[in-house]
């Protein structure tokens, strides 16, 4: 009873908070509604048992991806009532094939059958008496190794391009370097004079 | 299954007491505060100036730089909490895949110190 009810609520706030990400005006507003899609899909993980999924949606999508969403949002810079100027014109396409893409999803949808013993015959069924994530890494790290390791290829590879995209030495900079600071000596820079009285140096 | 969702039924109410406690806040004073909306009320205050730009403005790449490398080192660690809790289970190669997965992150982590991204300058 509870648990149909936490769906029907989690389902519902996901659908529409997702509607007003596409339809809010300020596109600021669009990242928090995503957060809050975000917040509930993590919710619906829950309720199918997968808790490790819903922990990383909360800590990687809501922490991490939605606060890069946000610094696209705020460095592109768009004039968005400048973009929508043309809305009226291109209605009658747009929605042209945003009907033909609707019924090719409906078709597919409709003939789509999950087969019943879908949860027995995958690669690596989930055992009883585990946690979710205690399962997850029973065979992630031994049965799929090399995946596992492609992943970590992958992230190196983001970590390289995000670097070389992005990253420029700027010319004119005065750093402070601390260690430079510290290897200073009084005898390098200071000096004592003894200056008779009404005479300069 | 069951019992899994019922150690989740406290956050469960415990979202609906903060969900309660907003809603109360924000209807309770649209319902109990007098409303004497003006345009005024709106506007700059005597000496202030009006808006002049969007307070959207162009940032630095350098953040975007900063929290792409924040998401890379998310994930790294995303990938060691089942690590951590069936060391016990997956034996030495378990261990040993993990090794070479930090290992293989620890290149792009020199890689990125060596090359500065890391400095603000």
């Amino acid at each position: 009873m509870i648990q149909a009810l936490a769906f029907y609520m989690f389902a519902f706030m996901t659908i529409a908070s997702a509607i007003l990400v596409i339809s809010s005006r300020n596109p600021v507003h669009s990242v928090l509604f995503l957060i809050l899609a975000f917040f509930n899909a993590a919710g619906l993980f829950v309720l199918l048992g997968a808790e490790f999924l819903a922990m990383i949606l909360v800590v990687v999508y809501v922490g991490a991806v939605a606060v890069l969403f946000m610094f696209v949002v705020m460095m592109l810079d768009i004039n968005f009532v400048e973009m929508r100027q043309g809305f009226l014109q291109y209605l009658p396409i747009g929605g042209l094939v945003g009907l033909i893409l609707a019924s090719e999803l409906l078709t597919l949808a409709g003939s789509w059958i999950i087969s019943p013993d879908a949860s027995r015959v995958g690669a690596a069924p989930i055992p009883d008496g585990v946690t979710n994530t205690h399962a997850l890494g029973q065979v992630l790290y031994t049965d799929y190794l090399y995946l596992f390791e492609a992943a970590g290829m992958i992230l190196l590879v983001a970590m390289i391009g995000a670097i070389v995209l992005t990253h420029r030495r700027r010319t004119g900079v005065r750093k402070q370097v601390i260690a430079d600071q510290l290897a200073r000596h009084p005898a390098d820079t200071i000096e004592l004079r003894k200056v008779d009285s009404g005479r300069g140096i | 299954m069951d019992d899994l969702l019922l150690d989740y039924l406290p956050i469960l109410i415990f979202l609906g007491i903060a969900i309660a406690i907003a809603a109360i806040a924000v209807v309770g004073s649209m319902i109990v505060a007098r409303q004497h909306p003006d345009g005024e009320k709106m506007s700059a205050y005597e000496c202030g100036f009006d808006a002049f730009v969007d307070a959207r403005n162009k940032f630095d790449v350098r953040f975007y730089l900063v929290a792409i490398l924040f998401i890379i080192f998310d994930l790294e660690v995303a990938f060691l909490f089942p690590w951590a809790i069936s060391l016990s289970n997956v034996g030495m190669l378990g261990f040993w895949s993990m090794m070479v997965f930090l290992g293989i992150l620890t290149i792009g982590f020199v890689y990125e110190w060596r090359k500065g991204a890391l400095e603000w300058e």
